[in-house]
């Protein structure tokens, strides 16, 4: 038998990456769309172990789940209608994305099929963590430094964009 | 051959009236304005006085020549070139244009100086000055010209002149009448005047081939006298509408000459003319610019000799005229118009004696006629002067001081005017010995034994003669109705009447003198006196002597027409003496009883003037009238046909314009409109739509890309 | 035969995760509806970096890319989320077919 337990689990990793990933685009509840994410990053972050991305894997679940999902969850809750639960996310025109999505999906489908694979197999050659510590501050440090700054000007704008305007006539008031 | 001897001031002889003219006429108001009459007169007379002395300086080189260098020529420029013909501004100075001018100054300076006791205290007195003045240039021009064109610019300066002065007292309607009269049958003559020198231009430069004109001889155009003179008998066999050249120029030229002359059928304005100042008429209406047709003729003597009919035509008419104008004469009893009819009569023998070949002949009546009828009317100026003089002490409005029937008994107030108006009388009625005697008869003469025209001269001399009885008669008549018997104006009138000043009486003698003496230049050959105007002329007729025929008649058929020139003479006066002297007779007042219609016939002038004026110039009224409803109704008409289809095509035009170009454009801004209202909504602001439209794009791409 | 997991299976994955990732964009009227469409998307891509990373090129360059493409996800995030907030609090709703007024 050739189906070994690394493939039954990059089947079991990619049915709960797609599974998810639908439930993510056709669920009417937010929140259901929310944690449904949530399956989604896991599942991804499964495939990259799956492909001794391990460090990788990691951050998957670290930033994207602990950072980014909990910002997601957080924006629903704080823009919710009380009343509108079930509905608090509509689909519309449904049915044009999905062509849309099916013409793409045959597009890339099409394109993975044909690719002349020079692939030379499974090596030895594990790229761990210190092949990638090498890599951000050896050959790619510039950008490693750019990212930082992004990062901090992420930080200035998003507070910018967040606080609340003061406006001359309103100091009075809290003061009173 | 004649030759031609250049000299250099001729022309100072017109051109110093014509200085005078301009000098008084621009200035002439301010001078008078502010220093009077004197230096007015003294500029006027001035200027012709020159010209008098300067002719006598030419003259008297003239007479220095030998017979064949008798020209001087005078050329200034070339006044009109084209190609080869070309006009020269020349003037000529030969034996007839001498004699011609030579009186013309003369008689002319004597009348300006008339004219300052005449026109003393007229408002217009340096107008008239300037007028009289610009009348003596033009007709110096007229017969010093050497060519045509400028002996036309004096013939019609001449006639400018004239319409000026008749009517010099314009205020008066009837004097502008008069003048305008003058003007205008001047005019008509003019007109055959212009055709006779186109006719002959077209003769000499070429011919008529098969109905079109070509120029066959360029060398032979030209309007230079002496030159014609060469050519003309080269023009006797050509043919311009079948009629001879000769004849049918010369017949023009008369046509001219009749206007300008008075003769008949374009009389009709001499006698009006008399509406003007008498010193107007003497120089104008009897010495000088009537007789510019005389001259003419003689001038064109190499022409005329070349036509019998032309010259018929000319003796005929003047015979005629010369009757037919002694017949009015018989009964006026305006002493201006006795003398305006009279002009008439003598200018017909003047022609009369130009028309049968006899050139030399009429001139020298013209210049005896000059000096009488110069004489005469300024004679009858004085005594019109004194009339009306008289009647203004008595403040009498109405009577006419120019009536014979209101005077008489003149003779006694007025010694000086009345001699020397029995002297030109008598020159004029042809008493022996006086001026006017020998150049009647002579004429008559010719008349009789000439065999130039296609009417026996027999018949021509018949009414010649009848015509000298009358005007010896009517002439008489005038001098006792005038100056002798009593006064017929009443004695508180007669107080008034004095003689005219000595600036008129001066002038009356030396007129009056040379009425009586005159007549030695022309001494017959039957006396065997030598005719010393006859061989003045000769170099310039002798040309055509050739082809003038004279009958011989023998010394007793002279004789015997010399004495019944006298008995002519002699009948008349003795008539006139018995019916008119002292006003005694009652016979002419039984003799109009007897005849009275004859009478009134002959006393309207025979209704000619209303006989014009009922034909041809009332035709001519409606003729324009006519003109004028052609042009309002059918020009306009027309004019305002094109303006409304123009108004049409406009309004067409703003149609177009509102609705076809407006509407392309409107309808380009609403189409506009629309298209980008209805892109507008591509811009949804929706994310999703253009994610799909950028999806879309990139995929018909790689379609695309595919499928080729 | 596809039993071997290799490069294609995980290609294929990728761009079925990619296509829901995209009806999910298009087919959402809430804004974090969206923004969670464009997170699988990216994911979609991250999982095709590591793939190739591991299959064919043998490199590490993939993870880093990889890696980068995560933090800068993170950081769009936040941005966008401050975004939606903002919107939240001026229209009181986060209706992608309504809020359109930028389009004015």
């Amino acid at each position: 038998m050739g189906l070994t337990f690394p493939d039954i689990l990059f089947y079991f990793l990619s049915a709960m990456v797609l599974v998810f990933g639908t439930v993510v685009a056709f669920s009417k509840n937010i929140v259901h769309s929310g944690f449904a994410l949530l399956g989604t990053f896991a599942g991804v972050a499964g495939l990259y172990g799956l492909l001794t991305a391990n460090f990788l894997a990691a951050v998957q679940i670290l930033i994207y789940i602990g950072g980014v999902l909990v910002v997601i969850l957080f924006a629903i809750m704080l823009t919710r209608n009380i009343q509108d639960a079930q509905n608090s996310n509509p689909r519309q025109k449904i049915v044009l994305a999905c062509v849309f999505g099916l013409v793409v999906a045959s597009l890339l489908f099409y394109i993975a099929i044909k690719f002349p694979r020079l692939e030379q197999g499974i090596t030895e050659n594990k790229l761990t963590v210190s092949q990638l510590g090498d890599a951000l501050l050896g050959t790619y440090l510039i950008p490693f430094e750019i990212v930082s700054i992004l990062l901090l000007a992420t930080m200035i704008g998003a507070v910018m964009i967040v606080r609340k305007e003061i406006k001359p006539e309103e100091i009075k008031e809290p003061r009173s | 051959m004649q030759q031609n001897l250049t000299v250099q001031w001729l022309w100072l002889i017109p051109a110093l009236p014509l200085f005078g003219a301009l000098i008084n006429g621009l200035f002439g108001l301010k001078i008078y304005r502010r220093y009077g009459e004197q230096p007015v007169h003294s500029i006027a007379i001035f200027f012709p006085a020159a010209s008098f002395i300067i002719t006598l300086i030419y003259f008297i080189q003239l007479i220095q020549q030998p017979a064949e260098f008798r020209q001087l020529l005078c050329y200034l420029f070339d006044w009109i070139r084209i190609g080869s013909f070309s006009i020269p501004m020349s003037f000529w100075f030969d034996p007839l244009s001498a004699a011609m001018t030579l009186m013309i100054t003369f008689v002319g300076t004597l009348i300006h100086i008339y004219s300052i006791g005449y026109m003393h205290k007229d408002p217009g007195y340096w107008r008239f000055f300037a007028y009289m003045n610009l009348f003596m240039f033009s007709m110096l021009t007229l017969v010093l010209g050497d060519n045509f064109l400028l002996m036309f610019v004096g013939w019609e300066g001449v006639g400018l002149c004239s319409y000026l002065l008749i009517s010099f007292w314009f205020q008066d309607l009837n004097n502008a009448r008069a003048g305008m009269k003058a003007f205008i049958t001047n005019r008509v003559g003019d007109f055959g005047f212009t055709l006779g020198i186109l006719a002959l231009l077209w003769a000499l430069g070429g011919n008529w081939l098969d109905s079109q004109y070509t120029v066959l001889y360029p060398e032979r155009l030209t309007l230079v006298f002496r030159e014609i003179e060469k050519f003309a008998p080269l023009l006797v066999d050509q043919k311009i509408w079948g009629i001879a050249v000769p004849t049918l120029v010369c017949l023009l030229f008369f046509w001219g000459a009749t206007a300008k002359s008075a003769q008949i059928p374009l009389y009709v304005w001499l006698p009006d003319a008399m509406a003007g100042p008498t010193p107007v008429s003497a120089l104008i209406h009897a010495a000088t610019m009537v007789t510019a047709g005389v001259y003419m003729i003689a001038r064109l003597n190499f022409l005329f000799a070349l036509s019998a009919t032309a010259m018929t035509v000319v003796a005929v008419v003047g015979a005629l005229t010369a009757l037919f104008a002694a017949t009015i004469g018989l009964f006026q009893f305006d002493i201006k118009k006795v003398l305006a009819y009279s002009t008439i009569s003598q200018l017909g023998f003047m022609f009369l004696g130009v028309g049968v070949g006899a050139f030399g002949v009429g001139i020298f009546h013209l210049l005896t006629h000059a000096f009488f009828k110069a004489c005469l009317f300024l004679g009858a100026g004085s005594v019109i002067h004194a009339m009306h003089h008289a009647y203004q002490q008595m403040n009498n409005h109405h009577n006419d001081p120019q009536d014979m029937r209101n005077m008489g008994g003149l003779g006694k107030q007025m010694p000086i005017t009345r001699w020397t108006y029995l002297a030109a009388c008598a020159a004029i009625a042809g008493f022996p010995l006086m001026s006017g005697f020998f150049s009647k008869d002579e004429i008559l003469w010719k008349t009789f034994s000439n065999s130039n025209t296609l009417i026996s001269g027999k018949i021509l001399w018949v009414m010649a003669a009848t015509a000298a009885i009358l005007t010896a008669f009517y002439m008489f008549r005038s001098y006792f109705m005038t100056f002798s018997g009593t006064f017929r104006g009443g004695q508180a009138t007669e107080v008034h009447l004095h003689e005219s000043p000595a600036t008129i009486t001066w002038v009356l003698r030396i007129l009056g003198v040379l009425s009586i003496l005159g007549g030695i230049i022309g001494l017959p050959h039957l006396w065997h006196l030598p005719n010393l105007l006859e061989g003045w002329f000769e170099p310039v007729f002798e040309s055509v002597s050739d082809l003038l025929n004279w009958h011989e008649y023998s010394l007793t058929a002279e004789w015997t027409l010399m004495i019944l020139s006298i008995i002519i003479a002699l009948t008349g006066f003795g008539f006139a003496y018995i019916l008119f002297k002292d006003a005694r007779s009652r016979i002419p007042v039984r003799f109009k009883g007897m005849f009275p219609g004859l009478y009134r016939l002959a006393f309207n002038k025979y209704y000619i003037d209303e006989l014009y004026q009922s034909t041809l110039i009332n035709g001519s009224i409606i003729f324009s009238k006519i003109c004028g409803w052609v042009d309002t109704y059918i020009i306009d008409g027309l004019v305002n046909l094109v303006a409304f289809f123009g108004r049409v095509f406009s309004w067409l035009n703003g149609l177009h314009d509102t609705y076809v170009i407006d509407g392309a454009v409107n309808g380009l801004a609403y189409v506009s409109g629309k298209f980008g209202q209805s892109i507008r909504r591509i811009q949804t602001g929706r994310i999703q739509t253009y994610i799909y439209v950028l999806l879309g794009g990139g995929l018909f791409l790689i379609l695309v890309r595919f499928i080729l | 035969m596809t039993l071997t997991i290799g490069l294609t299976h995980y290609l294929v994955v990728a761009a079925l995760l990619f296509s829901l990732g995209l009806v999910c964009v298009l087919g959402r009227r809430n804004a974090i509806g969206l923004l969670m469409g464009i997170e699988m998307i990216l994911n979609s891509a991250n999982i095709n970096l590591v793939a190739f990373a591991h299959y064919i090129v043998h490199d590490i360059t993939g993870q880093v890319f990889a890696l980068f493409v995560i933090v800068l996800a993170a950081a769009e995030a936040a941005i966008a989320m401050a975004i939606v907030l903002s919107i939240f609090r001026s229209f009181k709703q986060i209706d992608v077919t309504t809020t359109v007024e930028l389009k004015e």
